[in-house]
């Protein structure tokens, strides 16, 4: 029903993210999808990638702080208003979203979104009831 | 211009100086030794009786008293006049587990006053001139000490304190203030603001007595061009009495010592071995006069250097440079001892490594404190909301510490030097 993020810190200074990034690159990690939420000071690099087990020891290897978060993956209609919909219900059903960032795949007509919410269950349950099925981690392989 | 407040004390020849000190020195000894059970088991360690202590010659045969001794005494393991004869208390800004109080009785305060009254006078202070005091008042020593000086020559003395500058300028416009007593910093401040206001000319400013933190020739010189001034420096700490220890004469070289009350030493900081005149090191005061709290070869951690020249003021008190460091790491922030130790400590029980940087530096004349630290995975979250809560909470933590706030920069892992060796905690930026 999840699927792993992994959540690499990353100063906010000029080549720190491009190092993270080539670090990945180089040991054969196909990034899936991927955001940054910065501050002044620091950025949080979220990633969705091929091989998660791999990328975490490659990242440790390089001395970079991580964590893996489950998050929910839906796929929705490449079509105006299609987030919304997905958002509206989980807002009704009083659940909060932390983050959200989209993408679109290979699959023609359809994008992905990432959401981060705080009882994956409960809002997978409220998605399937409106018909919108959470993503398994082999749908982004 | 006869600028003396003391001239018998001020310009008395050195023989008749060593005379007081010699017998002021033995009383005190006495003093130490029969009321403070403290100091007895220090000298009884030793092997010293107060019959070993003839003159100034054995001031080194006397134990030296550090900033533990005084945690440790805190807060009446060192006083040495029944309570009952104290009259007032004053405390370091110092932290928890740093703080340090000193007691008065009604003659320390008076002789206090005369030595900061010495000061003012040595500055051009005399009846006809209203002081205008913009030091803090409280514990800190700066604003009370100056007070009872100006009281003690029979100025026109303002109490202001620190802080709110509209009314202090208004006060030094309405009022005619012509000697200002106030930390260096806070005199660049008003400056500013003077000049902002266009109220230079109303200004009848004549000198300037600052203190309380370090500063430059440079800085005087700014302060003298922007004010129209004369600075003169003054140096003091609360252990030996507050300000007044030793003030600048016209002369402006140096800040002549009160010897009939402090006497000076410089040691060597790792072996304790007192230094010939002219050579840097760690300053010592022995109080010889105080009664309640008289110290006796109190290692004050600033690096000085003392030198008996003739100077062009007539005075005969020995002179100290102004202090160019401190034997251990101790950073003076906005007045605040803060040790990195300190830090390290509430950094440490917070899970984070002990590889930290502090970063002083001093923004529109207010000392800024940074300390950035190594993210870790205990503190990292895929939220920023998160990590900025773990960030304010040990904001919160060090401010308790500290008592002043600092601002937290999180580093990559790693990312702070480790050097061979010593590795360089406080990267102190302020120009002073």
């Amino acid at each position: 029903m999840t699927i792993d993020q992994i959540s690499v810190f990353v100063e906010n200074k000029p080549g720190k993210l491009v190092d993270v990034v080539e670090t990945l690159g180089q040991n054969g990690i196909d990034l899936r999808a991927m955001s940054i939420a910065d501050t002044s000071d620091f950025g949080i690099l979220r990633l969705i990638v091929d091989d998660t087990s791999k990328a975490l020891a490659v990242l440790r290897e390089a001395d970079c702080v991580t964590s893996v978060n489950p998050v929910l993956a839906v796929s929705v209609e490449d079509a105006p208003g299609s987030l919304a919909k997905v958002l509206r219900a989980l807002s009704d059903a009083a659940i909060s979203v932390e983050y959200v960032y989209a993408f679109i795949t290979h699959e023609p007509g359809r994008a992905f979104v990432i959401l981060r919410v705080e009882d994956n269950e409960k809002a997978a349950e409220i998605l399937t009831q409106n018909g919108v099925k959470p993503a398994s981690g082999s749908a982004l392989q | 211009m006869q600028n003396y407040f003391q001239p018998e004390i001020e310009c008395a020849a050195p023989e008749q100086l060593k005379k007081i000190q010699d017998e002021r020195l033995v009383q005190t000894v006495r003093r130490m030794y029969d009321n403070v059970p403290y100091y007895k088991k220090l000298m009884d360690e030793k092997g010293l009786k107060p019959a070993d202590i003839q003159s100034t010659d054995d001031l080194h045969k006397l134990p030296f008293l550090t900033k533990t001794d005084l945690r440790d005494a805190y807060p009446y393991g060192l006083l040495a006049a029944p309570l009952h004869d104290c009259v007032r208390i004053h405390s370091t800004s110092g932290t928890t587990g740093k703080r340090v109080v000193a007691f008065y009785t009604q003659n320390d305060l008076d002789l206090w006053d005369d030595c900061c009254a010495r000061a003012i006078v040595a500055a051009g202070g005399t009846k006809d001139d209203v002081v205008h005091v913009a030091y803090g008042y409280g514990l800190f020593t700066g604003g009370m000490g100056l007070n009872g000086g100006a009281h003690n020559v029979g100025c026109l003395t303002l109490p202001m304190s620190s802080g709110n500058t509209d009314r202090q300028i208004q006060f030094m416009v309405d009022l005619g203030s012509t000697i200002l007593c106030c930390t260096p910093s806070y005199a660049e401040f008003l400056a500013e603001i003077i000049e902002e206001q266009g109220l230079r000319d109303q200004i009848k400013l004549k000198a300037g007595i600052f203190g309380a933190e370090a500063w430059s020739q440079e800085m005087r010189e700014r302060l003298e061009e922007k004010l129209r001034i004369k600075a003169y420096d003054i140096y003091g700490l609360t252990e030996i009495i507050g300000p007044g220890v030793s003030f600048e004469c016209e002369e402006q070289t140096g800040m002549h010592i009160n010897e009939d009350h402090f006497i000076a030493e410089i040691i060597d900081p790792d072996t304790g071995e007192v230094l010939p005149e002219g050579t840097k090191g760690e300053l010592v005061f022995s109080c010889i006069s105080k009664e309640a709290f008289p110290l006796l070869r109190y290692r004050t951690r600033d690096i000085c250097v003392l030198e008996r020249k003739k100077c062009s003021c007539g005075r005969t008190l020995i002179k100290m440079a102004k202090p160019m460091g401190r034997s251990d790491d101790m950073l003076i922030i906005r007045g605040v001892n803060v040790f990195p130790s300190q830090i390290e400590t509430v950094l440490l029980a917070y899970g984070l490594s002990a590889n930290y940087q502090i970063i002083v530096d001093r923004v529109n004349h207010t000392d800024t404190l940074e300390v950035c630290v190594e993210m870790n995975p205990e503190m990292f979250s895929d939220t920023v909301k998160q990590i900025e809560a773990r960030e304010h909470e040990l904001m919160d933590k060090l401010r308790s510490m500290l008592g002043i706030s600092a601002k937290v920069t999180l580093k990559a892992p790693k990312s702070l030097t480790r050097s061979e060796g010593k590795a360089v905690r406080v990267v102190d930026k302020r120009k002073i």
